[in-house]
């Protein structure tokens, strides 16, 4: 393969080792044109616009990879954002143009895979630099079977996805190899159904419960698409049982747990009312603390109201005032649901506040030992500002241990 | 919390003077944090001695004391203004470094003076290295190991702590005499024994040498709630070992993973916290073991820096202005988002772009530098560049230098890069220079590989792949076959993305540059631009701030007003600065309220030309043929008509272009008028025409037509290139020889035709040089109509031939008759009008014996405008800016803008300041060749007075009589004058020093010298000189306070190059002209008799008005 000119780094897909690619230098003296090296591909939405680019990662699964295009702004946390199952069914466009410059690395990854339908660049590595890098990202992305799209002008598909909302899209490449033309990918993208109405929970949930953790307490999670970061942090002082979204509140208090954790997940909330049900049965029984989807389904056990927002959060650097320090905390984002503050004000409080729109960011219910946040304390990507989240649960299950033992005595 | 409502006047004290470290980023914040808190309806005082800044302008504070940052200055303002508190983080380290001599005298307390936004406890903290480092330690973050031993056997078991490579420094040594650096244990044994026998108390630090680790920078905003922010994460290019400042940076952020990204940051607030930084923007360093990850920290800024501004101009995030409101009370959440307007300022910009900042040195005008960079910063200016990608926006920042190259080479200025050996340049792209980033390209384009290149450079990886992706398409542009008409769209794109320019594509291809132009755009390539936002598009932002780049859609949306392109000033250098930037600024104040909508194209990160608030659009771009016309295509696409470009107030930059550009759309003088004035015998035909005499004089493209010339007009003699700002290679020369170098020098290109380009179109002048003359600048503005105003005649303090940038200068004239003055207006008119001048104009003359010479005429703004407006409180750059624009004086005048003719009843001196000491080994001689960076500005009721002002602000303490002797060396033809300075200062109590022949001159006016100085190297057997000390002896054991050392003309290296560069070295007050020392010692005469007064230039213009018969002096009531 002539590795010279690929400006986006396909090159580097074909070098699984760490190694660097650097027989690189003169080939582009060798005469044949560097545009012609590379695969040419477009991905076209929903709406008709077609953004040029050129084929990265993995064939796409059936020949075309389609979704509902959003995009994330965290200037750096790819790998993150790819591993995480919150991203299912999703195509994932990252603003910042440069990705893949530190390569991955095992640690890195958010859970088992890539949950996420295809990724959108403007500019993939070629060559990673960092220590801790194990694969380079475009590798990453073959052995997950992900299809990708570079070379894309990213600034113009977000200031799209901005205005009209989440969008469902389609690319493939359109020369050469597994070519698709645009009417194809025209289809593709308005036949997408994108996220509304689907479980895409059920898609990602483990199927078998398993634990993790060695600390002293005992956690029952629930996994509607469980980020690993969340299960260290947890894991630091408490035992935790990860069970399936579908587990049953019969079967999550068999278990005894000190607190139920409800974690992230994909998708719209009204689409695991099996989850809401379970949650309703355990509030007020057992400490709770929810995250993101987590947040929303505790709002719904509360009788809540759900609404999607306009544009979604989708970025690392969103400001939130915590109502109860009064301290802002930058945090890690992304949800296109959000709680209906109104909907709730009679047995919860806002406790966090996203200050760019005044979204109910985070609840406290009254009188019971539970709380959520919509936000990620858990960031990678992002922020640690809010990490003091999951102390916050190790006092609540502490508390409703020794008032339990209290009430005992 | 809302803001404080229990102070209600602040003091700000700027950075004084541009020196090399500190520039106008801080005429940037300034600016934004006076704006600040007067809209926050505080009372501003602003203390600066700069007259160049905006930031001095009247119209920014309630009372601005242009006067010397000294302590005692600072006293006075504050007795006379009693503020309520000082803010003292906005002017770099001279107002924090004032800010702590007044609490530590005890000022701030006396007065009731309140710090804000840093306490004295934390800024000593920061500051002071052991300190800091101790701070840091006790938070448990990561700092340099090291460890101090008094003998070897201690030095071997530290170094076995530590591990190696190490840096050995011995205690109590200056200038680093000792310092060794270790790699292996054998270098080391040697290295410490070396290291304690240097130590005069056999003390050594040992400390592990992080050269070659990766550099970081974050930029933290802190408010009163702790709540804490990153505005910008930024990554060195060059590795550790090369200053900040004279380092390739980019931000974002771009080889740290997102969990090593954090746990910085996380240090980064945990160090401001502990710091105790209570408000405001701080910088913080860190560095990266490549092969580890370990982060540590390196130092921490308590204030706004230059960093600072990079990062504000990086994000669209306006640091000095929030680090302002912050330090009044309130806090990042209550302060709204100036771009989004709908979020708040507790938020972390996120960027979708590649910013690159490349730093401009001056080592050309410092013979005797290595060009070697180091720990200490050497540059003079920095520009940035946005591009989407790395490769494009560090090949715009190659074009935006202004030093030839069109990119990152693959233009004609890389054949010095290519003329080099293997050999050669493998030893130069291990070595941190000015020409490292082009030399690796060059590498790269030898086909060496990123790992070797790595090996050698400790560039990042990913760097030099970024970088070697540009060499691999030069290389395939210049395989193309086909010729430039045959590229397709596809490659014109790619090509475009990685930043090239059409005339890179065009020399690497073959063909011009306007074929390659048109063949782009006949490939539908066209540029668009995208919006620099805060936030990676996530919000719809209005904000007017656009960089170039080639993607699918552009998002410039220009209104429906009549519009005005003005063309900023690159890059801060020597000879084109900040003055220029002044002028810019103010061209787009004065038009924006005349109701144009203003449009700025600037690529220097430090200026106010640059915050996207000062016009009504902003372009971050370089200033090249090929970027300008993309502009323009984009702003004439539009509804509203395009009158045209100001190329005139930029200084050299844009006035280059002014020939290549649209001419219809070029406002003011013609080009015509700039060739006639630049263009020799055009220009002597014009003088004999208006019957005005100039020098003997000739033009020369050879060596032996130089001759020619002197034949006929004799020595001495100027000899300079035409075209070139800041006398870049202008030279005196006394004979043949001298003749025949300066010749040499000048054609062999070298670093001359990188700048002005030297051709046989654009030959060498040779005039005849008028010893003993005295220089005259006049600045004028000329009307559509025909009428010219006088904005100022400067008389110079230094005699013709020193630079005029470089030479004191002084409103009103001090020694000329009136009717030379009416000579010299008469003069200018005459000129302005010959020209057909409509604009600015300055034009400079030479007076001896009473006849007046001009020596040359530019029609356009010149360095003096903002001292020339500051001192008669006339907006000269406004008003030139609205002439161009098509305005008459007469419609000014009815506005308002344009006051009458001021009645000065005060002195104004502007004195230049000198990098000297930071280029030891340099000659300290004023010439021909401009070599100050900055300017200072004395004001007062006498000319003595304002001169020693000026001095006390560019730095010379006024030394006692009793604290040493005042030394005189002069030319014989200075030695009538210097007798008259040494009598005035004799009469004063000062003791007199002198070298024989001075001494013998001293004593024969009846002055009596305490000390025969002997000439330097001679040998004891002269007889009048044995056992006599030498000057520099002398200055080493501290017994010269005052050095008055006049040029003797000849070019070899004589005594007074090594006294002027000891006196620098030193920081004796050096005075090398006659007529310094003249008014430095008639200055002290006064200064012995009244005290230091202060005065705001709101009261000085007032009173001027008052004289002049009108009621506002300070030009237009505009609120800013």
């Amino acid at each position: 393969m002539n590795r010279a000119a690929t400006e986006h780094g396909n090159d580097a897909a074909s070098n699984p080792t760490n190694e660097p690619t650097n027989d690189l230098t003169n080939d582009a003296t060798k005469g044949d044109t560097v545009v012609s090296r590379i695969q040419p591909a477009a991905l076209v939405m929903a709406d008709g616009s077609v953004f040029e680019g050129e084929h990265i990662g993995a064939v796409p699964t059936g020949g075309i990879a389609s979704g509902e295009v959003v995009f994330n702004t965290a200037l750096a946390g790819y790998q993150e954002v790819l591993t995480d199952p919150s991203y299912a069914g999703q195509i994932i466009t990252f603003t910042y143009p440069h990705i893949g410059n530190y390569g991955t690395a095992a640690a890195d990854a958010e859970s088992r895979g890539v949950f996420a339908r295809g990724v959108v660049v403007r500019d993939l590595a070629r060559r990673h630099s960092n220590w801790r890098a194990e694969q380079d990202l475009g590798s990453f992305l073959e052995r997950h079977g992900m299809a990708g799209i570079a070379g894309v002008d990213t600034r113009r598909l977000t200031r799209l996805i901005r205005d009209v909302g989440a969008l469902p899209g389609a690319f493939a490449p359109t020369d050469g190899p597994g070519a698709q033309t645009l009417e194809q990918l025209t289809a593709s993208a308005e036949a997408e159904p994108g996220t509304d109405g689907i479980d895409l929970v059920a898609q990602v949930t483990t199927a078998e419960a398993y634990r993790v953790g060695s600390g002293p307490r005992r956690v029952v999670a629930l996994d509607f698409g469980i980020k690993s970061t969340i299960l260290e942090h947890l894991g630091r002082y408490a035992t935790v049982d990860v069970l399936p979204a579908s587990a049953t509140a019969a079967e999550i208090l068999a278990l005894e747990p000190e607190g139920v954790f409800l974690s992230n997940g994909p998708g719209d909330p009204s689409e695991v009312p099996y989850a809401v049900a379970t949650v309703k049965e355990l509030v007020g029984k057992v400490p709770i603390f929810g995250i993101c989807l987590g947040h929303q389904i505790l709002a719904l056990a509360l009788g809540g109201r759900i609404v999607k927002l306009p544009f979604g959060h989708h970025g690392a650097n969103h400001p939130v005032m915590n109502t109860e320090r009064g301290q802002v905390e930058i945090t890690s984002q992304n949800h296109n649901f959000a709680v209906d503050p109104e909907s709730i004000a009679s047995v919860a409080e806002v406790t966090h506040i996203n200050l760019n729109d005044g979204v109910c960011q985070g609840l406290r219910v009254t009188g019971v030992p539970a709380y959520s946040v919509q936000h990620h304390p858990e960031a990678s990507p992002g922020p640690h500002d809010s990490a003091y989240l999951f102390e916050q649960f190790e006092t609540l299950m502490a508390d409703a241990a020794g008032a339990t033992a209290a009430g005992r005595a | 919390m809302p803001k404080r409502t229990d102070i209600e006047s602040i003091l700000l004290i700027g950075s004084g003077p541009i020196v090399i470290g500190q520039a106008c980023e801080f005429d940037y914040s300034g600016t934004q944090a006076c704006r600040a808190l007067r809209e926050e309806g505080y009372r501003v005082i602003l203390a600066n001695s700069n007259p160049a800044t905006i930031m001095t302008d009247p119209t920014f504070a309630d009372a601005t004391y242009v006067e010397p940052l000294t302590l005692e200055v600072l006293r006075s303002i504050i007795e006379t203004e009693r503020p309520d508190a000082l803010l003292p983080t906005l002017g770099g380290q001279t107002a924090l470094n004032l800010s702590m001599e007044l609490v530590e005298a005890g000022v701030l307390d006396e007065f009731g003076v309140e710090l804000i936004g840093a306490d004295a406890t934390a800024i000593a903290t920061a500051e002071d290295r052991e300190n800091f480092k101790d701070a840091m330690v006790e938070i448990g973050l990561g700092v340099l190991r090291s460890g101090i031993a008094h003998t070897v056997e201690e030095s071997m078991e530290v170094v076995e702590e530590i591990g190696l490579p190490v840096v050995i420094r011995p205690a109590y040594i200056l200038g680093g005499r000792g310092t060794g650096i270790a790699k292996t244990r054998e270098e080391f044994a040697a290295a410490a024994a070396t290291g304690l026998a240097a130590s005069p108390i056999s003390e050594i630090l040992i400390e592990e040498s992080i050269a070659g680790w990766k550099e970081y920078e974050l930029e933290v905003m802190r408010d009163r709630n702790d709540n804490q922010v990153i505005i910008c994460s930024i990554e060195n290019l060059d590795p550790m070992g090369v200053h900040t400042g004279d380092s390739i940076t980019v931000a974002p952020i771009q080889t740290l993973s997102d969990p090593e990204y954090q746990v910085m940051r996380d240090a980064a607030f945990a160090c401001l916290r502990r710091v105790g930084v209570e408000t405001g923007g701080s910088n913080v360093q860190f560095a990266v073991e490549p092969d580890t990850g370990r982060q540590v920290i390196i130092e921490m800024n308590p204030r706004v820096s230059r960093s600072s501004a990079l990062a504000s101009k990086a994000t669209g995030f306006p640091i000095a202005k929030i680090a302002a409101k912050l330090a009044v009370g309130y806090t990042l959440d209550e302060i709204p988002n100036d771009i989004t307007k709908k979020t708040p300022s507790s938020f972390e910009p996120v960027i979708d772009y590649v910013v690159t900042k490349i730093p401009r040195w001056a080592f050309e005008k410092f013979p005797g530098t290595t060009g070697e960079l180091g720990t200490s910063m050497q540059s003079v200016g920095e520009v940035m560049a946005i591009g989407r990608t790395f490769p494009e926006s560090v090949q715009k920042a190659c074009r935006s230098l202004e030093l030839g190259q069109i990119g990152l080479n693959g233009g004609p200025a890389e054949q010095r890069y290519r003329d080099m050996g293997d050999d050669d340049l493998r030893v130069a792209v291990g070595i941190g220079t000015p020409d490292r980033l082009f030399e690796v390209a060059e590498a790269l384009r030898r086909g060496w590989s990123v790992d070797e290149l790595y090996e050698l450079s400790r560039i990042d990886p990913w760097f030099l792949d970024q970088l070697s992706i540009v060499v691999e398409q030069r290389l395939w542009l210049e395989q193309h076959q086909g010729g430039i008409e045959s590229l397709t769209r596809p490659e014109w794109r790619r090509t475009k993305q990685l930043g090239f320019s059409d005339a890179q594509v065009a020399h690497l291809v073959g063909g011009t540059e306007a074929a390659a132009r048109a063949a782009r755009l006949a490939a539908g390539v066209i540029t668009t631009f995208k919006t620099v936002d805060t936030c990676a598009a996530e919000f719809e932002a209005s904000t007017p701030y656009h960089y170039s780049t080639y993607e699918d859609e552009s998002e410039v949306r220009p209104g429906t007003k009549p519009r005005v392109i003005i063309l900023g000033s690159g890059p801060n250098r020597i000879g084109q600065g900040i003055e220029f930037d002044y002028c810019c600024v103010h061209a787009s104040f004065a038009l924006r309220d005349a109701g144009y909508e203003t449009i700025m194209v600037n690529c220097n990160p430090e200026t106010v030309s640059t915050d996207y608030d000062t016009s009504d659009r902003l372009y971050f771009e370089p200033i090249t043929h090929e970027d300008v016309l993309n502009i323009i295509e984009a702003e004439a696409a539009s509804e509203g008509e395009l009158v045209g470009i100001i190329v005139s107030l930029g200084g050299q930059t844009p006035l280059k272009l002014a020939d290549v550009l649209p001419p219809e759309l070029v406002l003011g003088t013609g080009p015509s008028a700039i060739d006639a004035a630049e263009d020799r015998e055009e220009w002597a035909a014009l003088c004999a025409r208006l019957d005005i005499p100039q020098p003997a004089g000739g033009t020369a493209t050879s060596t032996d037509e130089a001759l020619a010339v002197v034949e006929r007009i004799g020595y001495p003699a100027l000899v300079r290139p035409s075209y070139v700002l800041g006398g870049r290679a202008m030279e005196i020369v006394y004979d043949d020889v001298d003749l025949k170098r300066a010749m040499a020098a000048l054609s062999a290109a070298g670093t001359l035709g990188r700048e002005g380009g030297l051709s046989a179109e654009r030959p060498v002048l040779v005039d005849r040089f008028l010893e003993g003359a005295i220089e005259v600048d006049v600045d004028a503005v000329r009307d559509g109509v025909g009428e010219t105003v006088i904005g100022g005649v400067m008389e110079h303090v230094e005699e013709a031939g020193i630079h005029s940038g470089d030479s004191a200068c002084v409103i009103p004239p001090s020694t000329l008759s009136d009717e030379t003055i009416d000579v010299l207006c008469d003069y200018t008119r005459a000129i302005a009008a010959e020209l057909d001048v409509q604009g600015p104009i300055n034009v400079q003359y030479a007076v001896q014996k009473g006849q007046v010479f001009v020596i040359e005429a530019n029609p356009r703004a010149s360095r003096t405008v903002p001292f020339v407006s500051k001192a008669t409180g006339r907006p000269m750059a406004m008003v030139a800016s609205r002439v161009m624009a098509g305005s008459t004086f007469g419609e000014l005048r009815a506005e308002g803008l344009l006051g009458p003719e001021p009645e000065l009843e005060h002195w104004s001196v502007k004195e230049a300041v000198l990098p000297f000491n930071r280029f030891p080994g340099t000659d300290a001689l004023l010439g021909p060749e401009m070599r100050s960076t900055g300017e200072v500005m004395g004001v007062d009721t006498s000319a003595g007075l304002a001169f020693v002002k000026s001095q006390l602000a560019a730095g010379t303490a006024i030394p006692e009589p009793e604290d040493g002797l005042v030394f005189l060396s002069l030319a014989d033809r200075d030695k009538p004058g210097g007798i008259e300075a040494a009598t005035l200062l004799a009469e004063l109590g000062y003791r007199l020093a002198a070298t024989q022949g001075t001494a013998a001159a001293l004593d024969e006016a009846g002055l009596k010298v305490e000390q025969v100085v002997a000439r330097i190297g001679v040998a004891s057997d002269a007889p009048a000189e044995a056992g006599e000390p030498d000057a520099v002896m002398l200055m080493n054991d501290g017994r010269l306070t005052i050095v008055i050392n006049t040029p003797r003309g000849r070019g070899a290296r004589a005594d007074g190059d090594y006294i002027r560069t000891a006196a620098a070295e030193h920081g004796v007050p050096l005075l090398t002209t006659v007529a310094a020392a003249k008014s430095f010692a008639i200055g002290i005469g006064e200064l012995r008799e009244t005290q230091l007064k202060v005065r705001s230039l709101q009261s000085i213009h007032e009173a001027v008005a008052a004289a002049s018969g009108t009621v506002s002096g300070s030009g237009p009531e505009v609120d800013r």
